[in-house]
């Protein structure tokens, strides 16, 4: 069974009429041998390396049949994989034939035809190793994990924070606006920080959010409350009890509770 | 523990110790400087790293810096511990897809065709969407010749994931005079 299996080498006169024993091939499987080479290139190199097989020993006749037989056999299913070792073989036949051929003087300088297989074999090995190199190295998640320490992410939206200039601008414009509505009015009026800090909290109860100006009424409270209401503003931040928040620089800025 | 911001060497390389062992991505040197908010040089910043790395020194991670940055791993001999947790063998790649993978790496950027040129044989497109897949490499351009064929390169993952700085990190290839193949036709 094994030795129909064989192509047609041979190693120095002697045919190379068995497998290469220290390749694990099923012995029905013809293809599998194929398959455990990479292409014809890779042949090649094994049969040189393994067997310092001179190439154009091989009888190239015997060698196109044989060729011709796995293309036969294989040519449902791997045709193409087929094509590359006929190729191969071709290449060899037209490489011996030209070194057979007798040369007519005037193309005497002509390349030598083994030089450019003899470029690639040596190309595929450089690869071929390099290929080996590779897979020994370390790789991720096989000689070595990436480490990661869980971390609880904060999850909550962070709204974006009113820097102290930001606020000075919004209150030097309340109070600007407010000199415009600038009255006589002589009266006397208790302004407690604190009430106005409650009087604030109840109003943001009801509108959830409101906008900075919203909280000053220009119109009928003079200055003296206008302080009072930005220090109880000042204050009830400052206590945590409600939140300044502003998108860009000199957007309104908005006012809430806290919680 | 640490209050405010970072005050001594101490405190900034542990602010360091912390973004990176909670990264699941190595951290480059830009994204470490933005920890210290613009406070923070980049000379000082890689010797912090230097320092940090030694620091570890006989720990169980390491922290190594790859293609994309810094990142801290397990040390190589605890990886066949840590795969008794997770009985499925990592993949294993075809010789097929290691030289195809290799040609990629050391001939970058390269077509399909040059690919077959040097092995020889087709290329399977399965292996060339295995590599992408896995982002090991990508398509960086397209040959100016008839069909415009795409052009491969390996990706900073490919690197990451072998532990390599650059390509340069690669193990160099081999040169195989002529005499290394006794084509004694």
């Amino acid at each position: 069974m094994q030795t129909q299996l064989t192509i047609d080498a041979r190693i120095y006169g002697e045919p190379l009429d068995a497998i290469p024993h220290d390749l694990y091939i099923p012995p029905d499987a013809l293809e599998v041998y194929l398959e455990a080479f990479e292409g014809p290139l890779d042949l090649l190199l094994y049969l040189i390396r393994k067997h310092n097989l001179n190439i154009l020993d091989i009888p190239m006749a015997d060698l196109t049949r044989q060729y011709m037989q796995y293309v036969e056999k294989m040519h449902a299913i791997k045709l193409e994989l087929a094509g590359d070792y006929l190729l191969m073989s071709a290449m060899l036949i037209e490489i011996k034939s030209r070194m057979l051929l007798p040369k007519p003087a005037e193309i005497e300088e002509e390349d030598d035809p083994r030089a450019e297989l003899v470029r690639r074999l040596m190309e595929y090995e450089a690869i071929k190793l390099a290929a080996q190199r590779l897979h020994a190295m370390p790789q991720v998640g096989q000689d070595f994990l990436v480490a990661q320490a869980y971390y609880e992410k904060v999850l909550e939206v962070q709204p974006p924070t009113v820097s102290s200039d930001e606020l000075l601008a919004a209150w030097k414009a309340v109070v600007e606006h407010a000199s415009q509505y600038s009255h006589h009015r002589i009266s006397r009026e208790e302004l407690s920080v604190r009430e106005h800090m409650s009087l604030i909290l109840r109003r943001l109860r009801n509108d959830s959010m409101v906008e900075f100006h919203a909280l000053f009424d220009v119109v009928k409270d003079g200055i003296p409350k206008l302080v009072v209401c930005f220090l109880a503003i000042l204050e009830l931040a400052r206590e945590g009890l409600l939140r300044l928040t502003q998108q860009t620089a000199f957007s309104p800025i908005y006012v809430q509770l806290a919680a | 523990m640490i209050q405010g911001e970072p005050q001594t060497v101490d405190e900034m390389k542990q602010v360091l110790e912390a973004a990176l062992l909670t990264s699941s991505q190595p951290l480059a040197l830009d994204e470490l400087l933005r920890l210290f908010a613009g406070r923070m040089e980049r000379a000082t910043l890689r010797m912090l790293l230097d320092e940090l790395k030694s620091d570890w020194q006989a720990r169980t991670l390491e922290l190594v810096q790859v293609a994309s940055g810094w990142r801290f791993q397990t040390r190589a001999e605890y990886a066949p511990f840590i795969a008794r947790l997770s009985p499925e063998r990592p993949q294993k790649y075809s010789r097929a897809a290691l030289e195809t993978l290799a040609i990629i790496a050391y001939r970058q950027p390269v077509t399909r065709g040059d690919i077959e040129e040097i092995r020889g044989v087709a290329v399977n497109p399965n292996i060339i969407r295995q590599l992408q897949e896995r982002e090991w490499i990508d398509v960086v351009g397209q040959r100016d010749v008839p069909g415009r064929p795409s052009l491969y390169a390996t990706t900073k993952t490919f690197l990451d994931d072998l532990n390599l700085r650059s390509l340069a990190e690669l193990p160099p290839l081999e040169d195989f005079s002529q005499a290394n193949i006794p084509l004694d036709l």
